[in-house]
């Protein structure tokens, strides 16, 4: 028999504020533990939240992003349960009112556009975090209090395919607005996964299972992957699926049983007395929606019309804002689309990830990628030159042709200078002058290679080329 | 003024410290007839003599006061002008003091020392108030009566055998004996109001949103407020100016201009309309206390108010739906107390759900289990709709009541308690009888208006009545206006009646 998945998502993101969502400490990760705390974060008697608006704003420019319907009153309410990296043994979170309400996220699934549907964002604050020694337990409350927004999906997703593609597609989105590092070894992205099988022709679905604390979208793909056969195999053999929090064990790579819905948590959710209802007024979210950016589909679809570049150019330059700004800065400036697309994807991305950089880190500006495309063109530089003229540029800024007159890198194009080289070649190596005389036409590229060699690799290798065919043919 | 000059000059001699009002020991100060150190030491020599028996105290700190004192009368003496320089004033120990202890009457922060100022104090501060000590109160302010400190039980100055009636009632106690010359109280349901009422001093719970709560350990957070216990009505309305205000720190504080309250003036109340609501003088009620309110109001009523009759018909519920949202706000407010960042932890504990068991069991007393049982209770899912919702319709309903009634009167008046102080141990048994005893307070906090108790008699027994007015939100104003009227008329017989005791 055939069964059908069915998987929602709780995505939780870290949201891209300096202070924390209800006080004013920094909300940077990886400083001493408890360094960023206060009477507020630390839940103090007698300490008090203060709504962050910024936190609010990013919420609203996701959901704005995602087609949300943008809630003109939300509210914030208390989640109780007691845990030791909760201050206040209680999370303050928004229940039935929710700052954003529906949407969607596209993604492509074997080359087909999908839309999976979000049913709300809503926002509220990370708890600190527990580290367990041998004989005791201690907690950084830096992380507490951090904003954190909730992107609740629909239960759309069919295969964890669809999961890993929804969260890719999300990331991008949320990259684009600038509400969160998304980085995932800070925990910037965290996910809890709902999942369930029926057989085929069942209408309802079946008995759900969630996945606590997904850090990686990797390893939500691999729970995915292990958790929809166990539940395909324990009904195959008659047995039953109960509702229960499971927890995804990386080492041996299987989900394991946390707790069961009889010992489910009553959160009991009232509305937070000490906060105001946030009530955003139609023109403020009509300003927010004027600063959007593009969607990255939108794009990416632009970037194939406007300037002919291949699907798979664009798809790849899209991924980072920051990437495809950079590629429409030098395109404004230089007629060679393709060539400037080439050396992101190629060049550029190889170096930024070697060095851990991001584009908006490094000296290189994009007029210089338009200089440099040009030189190539007009055969001032070869392409071996060009690298490193490109690395050089890369490392320390500047323009490529002061680089190129520094470092004397301009090309040979002189058939004088070239023709003494190739006749010098010809000399040193009579035996493959001897092969290619002999019909072993491969024997030019060798002697191709000398000429180079002699030139230092300045010498303009079409040039070199003919006139080494010359010079052999014309003896 | 009356009061405050007749005591004020009475000062020179420290024995007399007991008396002095804050305008009184302003007006030394100023005069230079006595020094901030003086005072300060004077109000402690009276806090050692006669702490011990009365409890108003949970602890003094002498030598951070006379530093404080000290730096006051350095300004005074360089020509500063700050509204309340160099005055002590006894603060409740649910305030956070920077570096100071704020035990709010619980095991469970017995050692606890601040690391902040509440709004309130850096406000005080700020005007060159000076904190001397921490006055008792029931364990985190719930109760009416002192009696579920943990610490120690605060006798009524008055009667040494009753309450001193709470939460604030060490604060209350303070002032009536004078052991303090002016301290601040927090009012959930009435607990700054009932014991000012039962020692015979004058309290006020600010309008909702008028006072900044940051720094009060909250109770209950949509219906607390902190506010002045005094010896008469221009105090209250000093300290009452200098702690309001919005407060970037509590976003429920309310930006509206805070009035100069202490600017108190006029001889009669002609134009002032004062509401009866018929639903406070029940059957049931002390029929000694009733008569003393009545006479309060015929003597409101020959200064040239108009008495009408209104009605505040969903009094009934007012009990119920209290003790619901409160209690509900107060479980969540209380889970911070779990041992894990400050405060009591269980000693031998082996993990997390044990050390929160043991903390709890062992840092809270009964009522306050009580109440974060039931609180717990009602927010569970299945009976969050039955209590909760019910409990907050019921409040709106109240709140309409007071604007109804506010559109045909100025300001109410009204008993602050059915009965005066009782005996200690008479209704700690009987936690019903106690809330029950609450509903002319309570009611106030849920409709966020603002509410002064201030004495208007003595019964046969010498124990305190406390006369209730009650205004609209942020019209304290009008409630000080009536209540210094009043006041004034009410004479030195008024003044030698609360002396009595001593």
């Amino acid at each position: 028999m055939k069964y059908l998945v069915t998987i929602g998502l709780e995505t939780h993101v870290q949201l891209n504020t300096l202070s924390k969502m209800f006080c004013a400490c920094s909300t940077r990760y990886g400083e001493q533990p408890n360094t960023h705390v206060c009477p507020v974060c630390l839940g103090y008697p007698g300490a008090m939240p203060v709504m962050n608006k910024e936190a609010v704003r990013l919420t609203v420019m996701t959901g704005l992003m995602i087609g949300s319907e943008i809630s003109e009153y939300s509210k914030f309410d208390r989640k109780s349960y007691f845990y030791p990296d909760m201050p206040k043994n209680y999370q303050i979170s928004q229940y039935d009112k929710p700052l954003c309400i529906g949407g969607g996220v596209d993604i492509d699934i074997d080359g087909k556009k999908r839309a999976i549907n979000v049913t709300r964002i809503h926002l509220e604050e990370d708890v600190a975090k527990n580290t367990h020694m041998k004989n005791h337990s201690g907690v950084d409350f830096n992380r507490a209090g951090v904003p954190l927004m909730e992107v609740v999906s629909e239960p759309d997703m069919a295969s964890p395919e669809e999961a890993f593609a929804y969260l890719h597609a999300l990331k991008q989105i949320l990259l684009y607005v600038g509400v969160s590092g998304c980085n995932l070894e800070e925990g910037n992205v965290r996910c809890d996964v709902n999942c369930s099988v029926r057989p085929e022709g069942q209408k309802e679905l079946g008995t759900k299972t969630e996945i606590k604390n997904m850090n990686t979208f990797k390893g939500v793909l691999n729970a995915l992957k292990y958790e929809i056969p166990r539940q395909i195999e324990v009904l195959k053999s008659g047995g039953v699926i109960h509702q229960e929090t499971r927890r995804w064990d990386v080492d041996s790579a299987v989900t394991l049983g946390m707790r069961t819905k009889e010992d489910a948590q009553d959160y009991r959710y009232f509305p937070e007395p000490d906060l105001m209802p946030v009530v955003l007024s139609r023109e403020n979210v009509e300003e927010w929606r004027g600063l959007l950016p593009e969607l990255p589909r939108e794009r990416r679809e632009r970037i194939i019309r406007e300037y002919s570049l291949p699907e798979y150019d664009a798809g790849v330059l899209v991924v980072d804002k920051a990437v495809v700004d950079y590629f429409e800065t030098a395109a404004a400036m230089c007629g060679n689309y393709k060539a400037i697309s080439n050396w992101i994807m190629t060049e550029m991305l190889r170096l930024l990830s070697e060095r851990e950089m991001e584009i908006s880190d490094i000296a290189m500006k994009p007029e210089a990628l338009a200089d440099l495309v040009r030189l190539v063109d007009n055969r001032t530089l070869n392409s071996t030159k060009a690298k490193e003229v490109f690395e050089i540029l890369f490392e320390k800024g500047g323009m490529p042709e002061d680089i190129v007159s520094e470092f004397g890198l301009a090309q040979v194009s002189d058939s004088g200078e070239i023709g003494q080289m190739v006749e010098k070649a010809i000399a040193e190596n009579p035996k493959s002058a001897a092969d290619y005389r002999n019909g072993k036409k491969a024997a030019a590229k060798f002697l191709v290679g000398q000429v180079m060699r002699l030139s230092k690799g300045k010498a303009d290798p079409q040039v070199v080329g003919k006139l080494v065919e010359k010079c052999l043919g014309g003896e | 003024m009356m009061g405050s000059l007749l005591l004020g000059s009475a000062g020179r001699e420290m024995a007399d410290f007991g008396d002095i009002t804050v305008y009184g020991a302003l007006e030394l100060l100023e005069k230079r007839e006595c020094s901030s150190v003086e005072l300060v030491t004077g109000v402690a020599d009276l806090i050692k003599k006669g702490d011990e028996d009365l409890g108003a105290y949970i602890s003094i700190d002498e030598e951070y006061a006379l530093e404080q004192a000290r730096m006051c009368d350095k300004l005074r003496a360089s020509g500063e002008k700050k509204k309340l320089l160099g005055v002590p004033i006894a603060v409740k120990d649910v305030l956070n003091v920077r570096g100071q202890p704020c035990t709010c009457g619980s095991r469970m922060l017995q050692n606890y020392i601040s690391p902040y100022d509440a709004t309130v104090i850096t406000r005080l501060r700020e005007e060159g108030a000076v904190f001397l000590g921490r006055t008792n109160m029931d364990e985190f302010a719930m109760g009416s009566t002192t009696e579920n400190s943990a610490y120690k039980i605060t006798r009524n100055p008055h009667d040494r055998d009753c309450v001193a009636g709470g939460s604030s009632g060490g604060s209350a106690a303070a002032v009536a004996s004078g052991e303090a010359i002016a301290a601040l109280g927090s009012d959930t349901g009435g607990s700054i109001r009932q014991p000012a009422g039962f020692c015979g001093c004058v309290g006020l719970k600010p309008s909702y949103g008028r006072v900044s709560r940051y720094g009060l350990t909250a109770f209950a957070s949509s219906l607390d407020q902190i506010g002045p216990i005094t010896k008469n009505v221009r105090d209250t309305a000093l300290l009452l100016e200098v702690i309001s205000g919005r407060d970037s720190m509590d976003s429920t504080s309310v930006d509206v201009p805070v009035p100069c309250f202490s600017d108190l003036a006029g001889d009669d109340l002609k134009g002032v309309k004062l509401g009866l609501p018929r639903e406070y003088f029940i059957d049931g009620m002390d029929p000694e206390v009733e008569s003393i309110v009545r006479s309060a109001v015929k003597q409101c009523s020959e200064l040239g108010a108009e008495i009408v009759d209104v009605s505040l018909p969903s009094t009934e519920y007012a009990i119920a739906a209290y003790y619901i949202i409160a209690t509900a706000e107060a479980s969540t407010n209380l889970a911070r107390f779990d041992g894990v960042r400050y405060g009591l932890r269980a000693d031998d504990v082996s993990d997390p759900i044990d050390m929160y068991g043991k903390t709890r069991a062992a840092g809270f007393g009964a009522e306050v289990k009580r109440r974060i049982i039931l609180g717990t209770y009602v927010l569970s899912s299945g009976y969050h709709d039955a209590y909760y919702l019910a409990a907050q319709k019921v409040r709106t309903l109240i709140r309409g009541d007071f604007e109804n009634a506010f559109k045909v009167c100025d300001a109410l008046l009204t008993p602050v308690t059915p009965t005066p102080a009782f005996k200690i141990g008479e209704k700690i048994g009987d936690p019903l009888q106690m809330y029950l005893s609450d509903i002319m307070t309570a009611t106030v906090n849920l409709a966020g208006v603002c509410g002064m108790s201030l004495p208007c008699g003595m019964t046969e027994n010498n124990l305190p009545v406390g006369l209730q007015i009650i205004g609209p939100a942020f019209k304290e104003e009008n409630i000080l206006k009536v209540g210094y009227v009043y006041e004034k008329h009410q004479g030195a017989e008024g003044i030698e009646q609360k002396r009595k005791y001593r």
